[in-house]
């Protein structure tokens, strides 16, 4: 085979490098600028090293918000997954229910971030919210306001309100993929319910689930404006995650450089785990 | 093992049937022997798939009766029918490896595993996957997998009967020579019925002893291969089996005569009957002859295809196909042909008169 070597193609590719350079490469490179030193303002900077990425790492405040943003991650991830599951294989495969389903289970995934921390805040509301007046009246005491449990159990909730409903959307476009003869050849194999989900319909939907996860990981590791319309990262700093705790670092102390170095480590925790994960998932394809 | 009658099977997908289009089956009766290799023949649409899904239970006819053994099994689901079936495309368990796949239908059944791994090792060594047992199914070949569906199918040694929905389609054509002679081996070695739906009629022909031909939702003959080609029942059967199709001409019917363009035809139908719908002779492109005297043709095109010779003849009402053997020496443009008498035969509303 001979191919023409033609090298001019390049130039196609100039825009899309120049997009991808000043919404993405620019800005970051700022960031890693801003991690090494320090700065007055001014644009005067003083070289600092790895200082601020040593005191990050070390200090109590980043370890804290750390590990409220793993917990919160993880309990939304075992509730939402398994639960989208469960709703998509309920939901009807033909007939008028089916645009019924699809229309509701889409409705919390359009709502505005910040619409939906301010209507949990206001459901929530011990005096006059919905939930809030409702679990106090049957004996509850609940004010997410004051009581850190209250506050994680209230933002656990809105975002599995927010959020199953894109697992259930993946999951039934990938239940729906699988051809009949499947369910046909497994009635004649005589497999047991369970067995169709574990053999068939998990495996069919292995690659749908794997971009669940991976997006509902991201998401929720780097969630920002629901918590913060919702609780504001508190009762005290209960609730405040990773990103709540950054702003909080970059905008109300003005801590340039260790904002940036967490920002960076922060993007470099994503990063390792979608990259650990997805080969994890895909170790067995393609063999 | 078991004999399957169907009665007055018919089956709609539809809630409301309006009209005869409306029904994909329609009033089957039929009886299947116990131990025969059937072939379900016919083009696509015309209600195989839908015949086969409802013996084995996954369908539930709308009207009509399935009974094996004679005992009525129509509102049983398949596991309660005890039948296997092999599907058009491969089905298998992607997460399983080979093994696993062959041995799910008799774990299902709560086998011994003792049991499971002399019957999964013996299917394996019939299909030629025993060494393959231990890899993961997703990972074989179209081919690889259909065997391994077949394997599920064929494991299972006490089913009523099992069923092939034209299982080669995704086979490369000389294995699919090889798996054909080797499901036939294997229903001389184990006995059981078979039924098997395909549209292509090699397959048909080689594999059963009886085909059932069908055609828009009807069983329109059944008979072995011989009888499907010497004797037509129905102008379709005529058509789809044999290559070129029957000749069906339209004659008239004249004092218990044939006549076909105003000559008589010899036959060697009884026709009783005196007046009739609409009639059409037909006569195989293999039992004609050129001759002396006869019906006054043209040629238009002579095509050779290596053993035989296919001639297009034109006459008045209409064209007429002959095969004959490569080294006949066709004539100039203007000959006279006639019809092997004990092939010709007369049909009314396309079936045949005895």
């Amino acid at each position: 085979m001979n191919k023409t070597i033609n090298q001019k193609a390049w130039y196609f590719v100039i825009p899309v490098f120049v997009l991808v350079a000043f919404n993405a490469a620019v800005p970051l490179m700022t960031v890693v600028n801003y991690s090494f030193q320090e700065t007055f303002g001014n644009n005067v900077f003083a070289w600092e090293g790895t200082r601020w990425f040593k005191q990050i790492l070390l200090s109590e405040r980043f370890h804290g918000a750390l590990g409220r943003q793993v917990a919160f991650t993880f309990i939304i991830l075992l509730i939402q997954i398994p639960l989208g599951i469960a709703i998509a294989l309920t939901m009807p495969k033909k007939g008028w229910g089916v645009p019924i389903c699809l229309i509701l289970m889409s409705m919390p995934l359009l709502i505005p971030w910040n619409v939906v921390g301010a209507m949990w805040n206001i459901f929530a509301l011990p005096d006059i919210g919905f939930l809030g007046y409702t679990l106090n009246a049957i004996g509850f005491d609940y004010n997410f306001t004051q009581q850190p449990g209250d506050a994680w159990f209230t933002t656990i909730l809105m975002d599995v309100w927010h959020w199953t409903s894109l697992v259930v959307l993946l999951s039934y476009a990938g239940l729906n993929s699988i051809q009949p003869a499947y369910y046909q050849a497994a009635e004649i194999d005589g497999a047991s319910r369970w067995a169709v989900f574990r053999y068939i319909e998990l495996p069919k939907m292995k690659k749908v689930l794997t971009l669940a996860i991976l997006l509902r990981f991201m998401d929720s590791f780097m969630i920002y404006t629901e918590p913060f319309v919702l609780t504001g990262g508190g009762p005290g700093n209960t609730t405040a995650f990773l990103s709540i705790d950054l702003v909080k670092m970059a905008l109300g102390q003005f801590d340039l450089g260790p904002a940036a170095a967490m920002s960076l480590i922060y993007f470099f925790i994503v990063l390792l785990v979608c990259w650990v994960f997805y080969n994890l998932m895909m170790k067995n394809e393609g063999q | 093992m078991a004999k399957i009658t169907l009665k007055n099977l018919s089956h709609s997908y539809l809630e409301n049937q309006n009209n005869d289009s409306d029904w994909a089956l329609k009033n089957i009766n039929i009886d299947w022997k116990d131990g025969g290799a059937y072939a379900l023949l016919g083009p696509s649409g015309c209600g195989k798939t839908t015949l086969l899904n409802i013996i084995s239970g996954l369908l539930t006819p709308t009207n009509g009766e399935v009974l094996f053994n004679d005992e009525d099994v129509t509102k049983l689901n398949p596991v309660e029918r005890d039948i296997a079936q092999i599907f058009q495309f491969p089905v298998i368990y992607d997460t399983m490896t080979v093994y696993d796949n062959l041995a799910f239908p008799l774990k299902n059944r709560n086998l011994s595993d003792v049991e499971i791994d002399t019957k999964v090792k013996e299917i394996a060594e019939m299909l030629e996957l025993t060494l393959t047992l231990k890899n993961r199914a997703s990972g074989l070949t179209a081919d690889g997998k259909q065997k391994i569906s077949l394997g599920r199918g064929l494991v299972r040694s006490d089913v009523n009967v099992i069923m092939f929905d034209e299982p080669l389609t995704v086979i490369d054509p000389h294995l699919k020579w090889v798996l054909r002679s080797k499901l036939k081996e294997l229903h001389q070695k184990i006995n059981r019925t078979m039924i098997y739906v395909t549209h292509d009629q090699t397959e048909a022909l080689t594999f059963a002893d009886q085909v059932v031909v069908m055609h828009e939702g009807q069983i329109v003959q059944t008979g072995t291969p011989v009888e499907l080609f010497e004797k037509p029942k129905h102008t379709f059967v005529g058509h789809f089996i044999g290559s070129p199709g029957m000749n069906i001409l339209p004659c008239k019917i004249e004092n218990g005569k044939i006549n076909f363009e105003g000559r008589t035809i010899q036959s060697n139908t009884n026709i009783k009957k005196a007046s009739f719908k609409k009639t059409q002779v037909g006569i195989r492109p293999e039992f004609i002859e050129f001759s002396e005297e006869g019906i006054p043709v043209k040629i238009r095109r002579v095509s050779n295809t290596g053993r035989h010779k296919i001639i297009d003849v034109e006459c008045e009402s209409g064209n007429i196909k002959i095969l004959s053997n490569a080294a006949t020496k066709v004539p100039s443009e203007s000959v006279k042909i006639i019809f092997n008498q004990k092939y010709t035969y007369v049909y009314e509303d396309n079936w045949i008169i005895e």
